[in-house]
């Protein structure tokens, strides 16, 4: 039983596509909001993000939304899935923006791609990383169930996310570096492509999400 | 190289219907976008664009309800452009599900809208398209320039300068017509997709001419191109997305299967 979703909104961009995609998977409601109440009440949060860090952190402080989280995390101990931004903004400090001191939930950086940016044969990549690209799960985890080792997922992003311990890391992404495509620790699991835009690898994910308790 | 080439349904809706005309002249009816396009995602379209070519006030009303529908149904990336000339209309259009908006006149009557739009939204979601002509060579070498209103008024503007000054403003994405191409099915003009991608970092999508598979191919292993745009060969039945995909993967290109 998938219960309530609430989707954390800071204002930062369209939700609905992730709400549409926990719905099309069964979710049994879902609440796109930033009301302490409703996220304090919700089985399972969804931790999404879009647009520039800057703005996004500004937001997420003014909202209260890192409170929110925080609470849903450690105090409630609720399944949270963080998205691209969202998964970005849980590290120590970000390079976007000139830097930026993001949410400290995980000690790491989120670094440029690099410009020029190339391949190990020395070919050009090109920056935003924008489209397919395979996850090598590099640990299992239950959110991978039934999702091929290598599946490709849609990404768009100019920077990527380095953590410290690489313990949590759980889908890796070539592209010029090896950086963070995915995320665990304890009941928090995070992306940096975007299931609701992956097509049956993405709804696959958001589907072992919605049956998740959160234990690894 | 791990990222996959990327095949791009194309819709041009006009009064909410999918249409397609050789060169922008005798429309043919296509069917209705959002059947058509769940048909796409259903096929293993990589993304889908929705062009609008509506004329009228009513029209884009029309258009907002459209786009709702397909994000609704749609679990793959969807850009929607035609008629993005304000950060409010850029707004209207992520909120009713886009997660990428193309602009096109706009950024030549004014280009800073680019950068606002960047700044506000993110460099993800702005495409800057691109439609270009080729005019009189230059000592010998092609030039190719924006062309405005469906290809018939020239801007004076170069084509390839014009893309990197996009890029710069802050463009996530370059989405290249030929207008000498499009709705001809003679393939993608080579020469401009090749100068464009070779000229900015960011990716390029091809698109104008795709009559066959063998154009696909040719726009990513000649044109250079990081996605391929088709309308016609995928609407009337000629090719589905997994038959492009699959001649694509023969012909040594990385693609989603």
């Amino acid at each position: 039983m998938s219960g309530v979703v609430a989707v954390i909104d800071y204002g930062m961009g369209n939700l609905h596509s992730v709400a549409s995609a926990l719905e099309h998977v069964g979710a049994e409601k879902v609440l796109v909001t930033h009301d302490a109440e409703q996220i304090l009440r919700a089985d399972r949060v969804v931790f999404p993000g879009v647009g520039a860090m800057r703005d996004c952190m500004k937001e997420i402080r003014r909202l209260a939304c890192d409170k929110l989280l925080a609470d849903a995390l450690v105090a409630q101990h609720k399944p949270v899935l963080a998205i691209c931004v969202g998964m970005q903004a849980l590290v120590t400090h970000s390079e976007e923006n000139n830097g930026v001191d993001c949410l400290n939930l995980i000690p790491g950086e989120v670094r440029y791609f690099g410009n020029p940016l190339t391949d190990s044969a020395g070919n050009r990549l090109k920056v935003p990383h924008m489209g397919w690209n395979r996850v090598r799960q590099v640990r299992s985890h239950p959110l991978w169930q039934g999702i091929e080792d290598g599946a490709r997922f849609y990404f768009v992003h100019s920077y990527y996310v380095d953590v410290a311990d690489r313990e949590l890391v759980v889908g890796a992404l070539d592209y010029g570096v090896t950086a963070d495509a995915a995320l665990a620790r304890d009941n928090l699991f995070a992306t940096q492509f975007h299931p609701e835009k992956s097509h049956t690898a993405g709804l696959q994910l958001l589907k072992n999400f919605l049956g998740w308790n959160g234990q690894c | 190289m791990a990222l996959a080439k990327r095949i791009i349904p194309c819709l041009d809706v006009e009064n909410g219907r999918v249409v397609k005309g050789v060169n922008f002249v005798d429309i043919r009816d296509a069917g209705d976008p959002v059947e058509i396009a769940i048909r796409y995602n259903q096929q293993g379209a990589d993304e889908i664009t929705f062009l609008d070519i509506t004329a009228s006030h009513e029209g884009r009303e029309t258009t907002v309800h459209t786009v709702e529908q397909i994000a609704e149904n749609v679990f793959i990336p969807l850009t929607v452009g035609g008629g993005i000339r304000t950060l409010e209309d850029i707004r209207t259009m992520l909120n009713a599900g886009a997660d990428k908006v193309s602009i096109n006149t706009a950024a030549i009557h004014n280009p800073e809208l680019v950068r606002d739009a960047a700044e506000r939204f993110g460099s993800q979601c702005i495409v800057v398209a691109i439609d270009a002509k080729r005019v009189e060579d230059v000592d010998g070498k092609p030039r190719y320039e924006i062309f405005t209103h469906g290809g018939r008024k020239p801007t004076g503007i170069d084509a390839v300068a014009w893309a990197r000054k996009m890029a710069e403003l802050g463009a996530g994405e370059i989405l290249l017509t030929s207008m000498d191409r499009d709705g001809t099915k003679n393939g993608f003009e080579l020469g401009v997709t090749r100068a464009i991608t070779d000229a900015v970092e960011i990716p390029v999508i091809a698109s104008g001419g795709v009559g066959n598979l063998d154009h696909l191919v040719e726009g990513i292993t000649l044109g250079g191109a990081d996605a391929v745009l088709a309308a016609s060969i995928f609407h009337f039945g000629e090719y589905t997305v997994p038959e492009a995909k699959a001649y694509m993967a023969e012909h040594g290109i990385e693609v989603r299967l």
